[in-house]
């Protein structure tokens, strides 16, 4: 592993100096100061927050500010790594035909679309929501991607319903926030007494939008449209 | 020793682990794996000192979830630009940076 003497005594130093970082840590966590955390303010207000499970309500209620930009965040991922899209070789060589990758997709795919489903609606009562649903759902579309008959070095790269997909997510969400200052109220509030229904909208479109992130950044950069394959 | 000490000390654990395979190890990749073992480590400190109040503190646990989306970003464009580096030749046998590469921009 080690193969100079250099990079030896770089390893036996970095050793020494995580071992005593992670007793600090270890020591500080003994020493916390008791704290009842913020279940009790949380609890106290969720019945007005439009959903029944105390994460969600913190994810897309009162803690929805830090959603919207993670949702931007996602889409600056997606937007960098196609960025990187230039004349080189796609992520991903074609697979060779393989009836058994064609049968498990043809079982797991709808499975999946409808595991994601349950999830997003879950999310209302118990843990789900919008991101763990986009996760199932990407993992379906990465699925059916590689289960895909056609050539991959023919591929044009995301078509205008995808990028529309990519940025509806945002887009809903930074309407619905910008709702309330136009009303007078803080930014993100939502309309007395109709906060579960946004919080579904929100979510629906952050599934689908977070679904066609993650196939995309797994797919990777694909070759602009138009330019020649090398 | 309470269970959120516990779990909050072997994400601490995991946490110096992997700090010390991104000083140690030569290989890009490997630095970047390092780096996500990393965010795993602060996660699972989040999650162990949420369990300190019965019901778990819901507030960590949403941000455990931000933190995991964002650090799936930040892994897919940093994979991605290692393989653009790779692919202009910029890695030398072990992994790591070379220092002569063939092409700085392109």
């Amino acid at each position: 592993m080690a193969e100079t003497a250099e990079s030896h005594r770089v390893s036996v130093l970095a050793g020494a100096g995580a071992g005593g970082l992670g007793a600090l840590l270890i020591g500080a966590l003994f020493d916390l100061p008791a704290h009842a955390g913020l279940t009790a303010q949380v609890a106290s207000r969720l019945t007005e927050s439009g959903v029944a499970h105390p994460v969600t309500a913190v994810l897309l209620n009162f803690r929805g500010y830090d959603t919207l930009l993670e949702i931007a965040v996602l889409l600056l991922g997606v937007a960098g790594v196609q960025a990187l899209a230039g004349p080189q070789a796609p992520t991903l060589a074609p697979l060779p035909r393989d009836e058994l990758l064609d049968a498990l997709a043809r079982i797991l795919v709808p499975a999946l679309a409808v595991l994601a489903l349950y999830l997003l609606w879950h999310g209302a009562y118990g843990p789900g929501g919008a991101f763990q649903a986009g996760a199932v759902l990407g993992a379906a579309g990465v699925l059916l991607r590689l289960a895909d008959p056609r050539d991959w070095r023919e591929d044009q790269g995301p078509g205008p319903a995808v990028r529309a997909a990519l940025a509806a997510g945002l887009l809903v969400f930074a309407a619905v926030a910008a709702l309330a200052p136009a009303a007078g109220s803080p930014l993100l509030t939502y309309p007395a007494g109709h906060a579960k229904e946004f919080i579904l909208l929100i979510e629906a479109t952050l599934t689908l939008s977070i679904a066609a992130t993650l196939v995309m950044l797994f797919l990777g950069p694909s070759r602009v449209r138009g330019e020649a394959p090398p | 020793m309470s269970l959120a000490v516990f779990y909050g000390g072997a994400g601490a654990v995991v946490f110096c682990i992997a700090l010390h395979g991104l000083i140690a190890r030569p290989s890009l990749l490997r630095k970047l794996m390092a780096l996500n073992i990393m965010s795993s480590g602060v996660f699972l400190v989040f999650i162990g000192l949420a369990r300190r109040t019965v019901p778990s503190d819901p507030v960590p646990h949403a941000m455990v979830l931000t933190g995991i989306v964002v650090a799936v970003s930040a892994m897919a464009y940093a994979l991605m630009l290692l393989r653009r580096l790779h692919a202009q030749g910029g890695l030398n046998e072990e992994g790591g940076f070379a220092r002569d590469s063939g092409e700085s921009r392109g």
